[in-house]
């Protein structure tokens, strides 16, 4: 880990955990370059010919494997933009732990805009977590857009668990997915926004094939004059099911709209959406003064479990 | 010693003044054991709740060994040493009931303590730690989920609010025992509301609260033959139910 600054050590176990270089196939891009980067016999990365980005190839059958890609910004008034392909194939396992951490201690805006494409092969499982976390005092705005592309053959399987907890003034999320036959996706998005922070996050999910499903859950926490807007749309092209679920706490003045949106294009597409947003309720912060909490640690602890 | 000098509470109702509890006394001594019963609506929860400090008396006051904490908000009396069981409990999204016991303890409860207290209330520990305390729990498991926080806090005062409420016939039983042993062990004072003469039998003292009015006050021995007795305990006002009711 010769070429991180302490900063970059930070941001990488505040975004993945990792105190050192990880075991198995890993990526680590700092400041718009490869810092590290690392292949295993069944993962293959290899970059881009344009320098923007890399292809991972994970070949057929591989098992319980994982990947880890971490982004780490610790310079002010950066622009990264990459482009990050998957190429999963056929009966594969593996967990991909990706995340990018903006530390930004100077004036000019520090942006990250990862676009990542997914191209999940028959009978393979993915997990995908994503963290994305800001930190630094500076005045400049941390601003994280990213773009997930994916497309699940059939009887694939994905699992995507995005976190973005903290210090993150401006994002915009958009996943767009496509749902061959049998194949299941799963979200869970969890969120906190606060200061006047704003975040967006898009779902556009097309469920194509027989018996595909998707789940697609976010949690979020809207605090001080921040903002966030979730807007999923589920659309049911053949016998499928599918489930969406918003569910969002304020504090303070912040505001939060949800827009869940289904489509049914086929009379044997079960939809199902849900969206409740309101204030922590008075008897959960009073239960939990019962216990000998104060108001304000009652309310972290309800949101910290909530968005657990 | 907890001791309630002629509080009174009223809410507004059609911009009418009702009068919930109207210049109640009485005294909880310390490692006694005291049943509240009345009839519904006479005020007993709102007895509970005044005491545990979720609201506060529009006159009268409540003091704790010799200390006056009318003013004092639901935290400060639970610092003090008054914990407060709630007829309904309340459900939470993510915090598990490991967590829920530690934030009552106030410590890092071991895992095998906290199941401990969960074994006590009946619940097969290892299936329910884990859990959330959301709104896939029933309406009896988080009941005695709720009992186990309050064990788990152990002050010297507990009030329960008809812990009996929403527990079938069958757990009921083993609810009995719960408040037995909390007697037997005598770890400080319990209040508990109750309509049960199960518990009523338990009880060294029984409070009867009608119409927001003390109504009785005395040993079991004295009050409960009274309330099994009376002529209106046969008619359909009684406020007792049976065992097994």
């Amino acid at each position: 880990m010769e070429k991180l600054d302490p900063i970059q050590i930070d941001l990488l176990e505040a975004i993945s955990g990792l105190h050192e270089i990880p075991e198995g196939a890993y990526n680590i891009r700092a400041n718009g370059g490869t810092a590290a980067r690392h292949s295993t016999e069944h993962i293959e990365i290899v970059p881009k010919d344009n320098g923007q980005g890399i292809d991972i190839y994970i070949k057929p059958g591989t098992k319980k494997e994982s990947l880890h890609m971490p982004v780490l910004l610790s310079k002010t008034g950066l622009k990264d933009v990459v482009y990050n392909d998957f190429h999963i194939g056929e009966d594969a396992d593996v967990t991909i732990v990706a995340g990018c951490g903006i530390h930004n201690g100077g004036d000019a805006a520090s942006q990250h805009d990862g676009i990542h494409r997914f191209f999940i092969g028959k009978n393979a499982r993915v997990k995908y977590v994503e963290k994305h976390y800001g930190s630094g005092d500076g005045k400049g705005e941390k601003i994280m857009n990213p773009l997930t592309e994916i497309e699940i053959d059939e009887n694939g399987y994905m699992e995507m668990d995005t976190a973005q907890i903290k210090g993150v003034d401006s994002t915009i999320r958009k996943t767009n997915a496509k749902l061959a036959a049998g194949a299941s996706l799963v979200v869970m998005e969890r969120l906190m926004t606060h200061g006047t922070q704003r975040a967006e996050s898009y779902f556009d999910v097309q469920i194509n094939g027989a018996d595909a499903s998707a789940d697609v859950v976010s949690r979020s926490v809207a605090k001080d004059d921040s903002y966030q807007l979730f807007s999923s749309n589920l659309a049911g092209n053949a016998k499928c099911s599918g489930h969406t679920e918003c569910d969002a706490i304020i504090v303070g003045n912040a505001k939060i709209s949800a827009i869940p949106e289904l489509t049914a294009n086929d009379s044997d597409a079960a939809l199902i959406h849900e969206a409740a947003i309101g204030k922590i309720a008075g008897d959960q912060i009073i239960k939990l003064m019962t216990l000998g909490l104060t108001e304000e640690e009652a309310e972290e602890e309800i949101i910290r479990g909530f968005l657990k | 010693m907890l001791e309630l000098r002629n509080v009174s509470f009223q809410v507004s109702e059609d911009s009418k003044d009702k009068e919930i509890l109207k210049n109640v006394s009485f005294t909880l001594e310390d490692n006694k054991f005291v049943a509240i019963t009345g009839p519904n609506g006479g005020g007993k929860s709102t007895l509970a709740r005044m005491i545990a400090g979720i609201i506060q008396p529009v006159s009268g006051s409540i003091w704790l060994d010799g200390q006056d904490i009318t003013e004092m908000n639901v935290t400060q009396r639970a610092r003090l040493g008054i914990s407060y069981a709630f007829q309904q409990p309340v459900r939470f999204k993510g915090i598990t009931v490991l967590n829920l016991l530690r934030l009552a303890a106030g410590k890092r409860l071991s895992v095998v303590d906290a199941c401990q207290y969960l074994s006590e209330v009946g619940l097969c520990a290892k299936d329910y730690i884990n859990r959330e305390v959301n709104a896939s729990l029933s309406g009896g498991e988080i009941k005695r989920i709720e009992i186990a926080t309050v064990m788990a806090r152990g002050t010297k005062i507990s009030v329960f609010d008809e812990p009996e409420a929403g527990i079938d016939l069958w757990s009921f039983q083993n609810l009995i025992q719960v408040f037995e042993k909390m007697h037997d062990q005598k770890h400080g004072s319990i209040l508990i509301i109750s309509h049960q003469e199960r518990i009523l039998k338990t009880a060294d003292e029984i409070l009867v609260i009608a119409d927001g009015e003390v109504a009785g006050y005395g040993p079991r021995e004295e009050i409960l033959p009274t309330l099994l007795n009376s002529d209106s305990a046969e008619s359909g006002c009684k406020f007792w139910q049976k065992e097994g009711a």
